[in-house]
């Protein structure tokens, strides 16, 4: 298997969707190329941090004002029923 | 070398039951569905449009958005599925309007893959994200993940912020399942690309630029 093999196959790998033995293949690559282990570890560590780095949360306050100002509107937008599309007057 | 899966959650039995009160009328119901989803909504709507006040707009035209049309919802795919394809859209026409100069679109692919291609290969420090203070971490992600484009990033976000399955996120985009993987390949491989050199281990040094 070549890096460039691998690599089409990282993503995969990284979420376990494959056969038993793409991943032997994979790892038996990964035993002796240092780049595509570090590549591997440094991309599943992206994941991670991203994953649990809660960026974006959305604050108690903001997020009190903006459930009241969408049941509001839901309450205002003639219901479930109509299907109506939103419009600019709603907001 | 371990791997890792994400987070997904199970369906509450009681969902569909909210979404059938939804229907008919409880406001109650629907309420509680906001509750549940309303900041996943929120953080894919700012990791898309990169901008608070449209993220916050885009929550609130997206739950709208749902609500009214919660009769159309067929009930074949999970209802925050469906609530996620709402608010991608909205996201994106926020991100249009903001950038009236690109064009912005899911189907937007870069054509060459070489900025895929790692470049960088040095190991990084054991734990990376203990060489920053919470707020310099959240700059370093925030301005990197912003890099990407928006295709990118919308895919990467769905997949591994939040969890959704690649059929899911394929649901969710209207795209096909290889071009979800393509996607999130080039996106995983190009933010660890550009967090390598916050984060590449530097011996002798305390890890910091």
């Amino acid at each position: 298997m070549t890096c460039s093999e691998f690599l089409k196959e990282l993503t995969d790998y990284l979420d376990e969707s494959m056969d038993a033995q793409t991943k032997a293949e994979l790892e038996d690559h990964l035993q002796w190329c240092h780049n595509c282990y570090v590549v591997c570890n440094t991309t599943k560590m992206t994941i991670e941090i991203y994953r649990e780095s809660h960026l974006y949360e959305l604050p108690d306050d903001l997020r009190g004002r903006l459930r009241t100002a969408i049941v509001s509107k839901c309450k205002g937008s003639g219901g479930v029923a109509s299907g109506k599309p939103a419009s600019p007057e709603s907001k | 070398m371990g791997t890792i899966q994400p987070k997904v959650e199970e369906p509450a039995s009681d969902e569909l039951k909210l979404v059938h009160a939804a229907k008919a009328g409880d406001i109650s119901a629907f309420e509680e569905l906001v509750k549940r989803y309303d900041r996943n909504v929120f953080r894919i709507a700012q990791h898309i449009t990169q901008n608070r006040e449209d993220a916050e707009d885009v929550v609130q035209d997206a739950f709208l958005k749902a609500y009214q049309n919660l009769s159309r919802f067929q009930e074949q795919s999970k209802f925050y599925t469906w609530l996620v394809r709402i608010a991608v859209n909205e996201a994106l026409m926020r991100l249009r309007r903001r950038r009236p100069e690109r064009m912005v679109s899911l189907d937007e692919d870069i054509k060459t893959e070489d900025d895929s291609m790692p470049r960088e290969v040095a190991d990084w420090a054991p734990n990376p994200e203990q060489l920053y203070s919470q707020g310099e971490l959240k700059e370093i992600l925030g301005k990197t993940i912003q890099g990407l484009p928006p295709s990118f990033r919308t895919v990467f976000v769905l997949r591994d912020v939040e969890g959704l399955s690649t059929e899911e996120t394929a649901d969710a985009l209207d795209l096909s399942v290889p071009a979800v993987k393509s996607r999130l390949l080039r996106a995983r491989l190009q933010l660890r690309e550009r967090l390598s050199k916050y984060f590449k281990n530097r011996v002798g040094g305390d890890g910091k630029q």
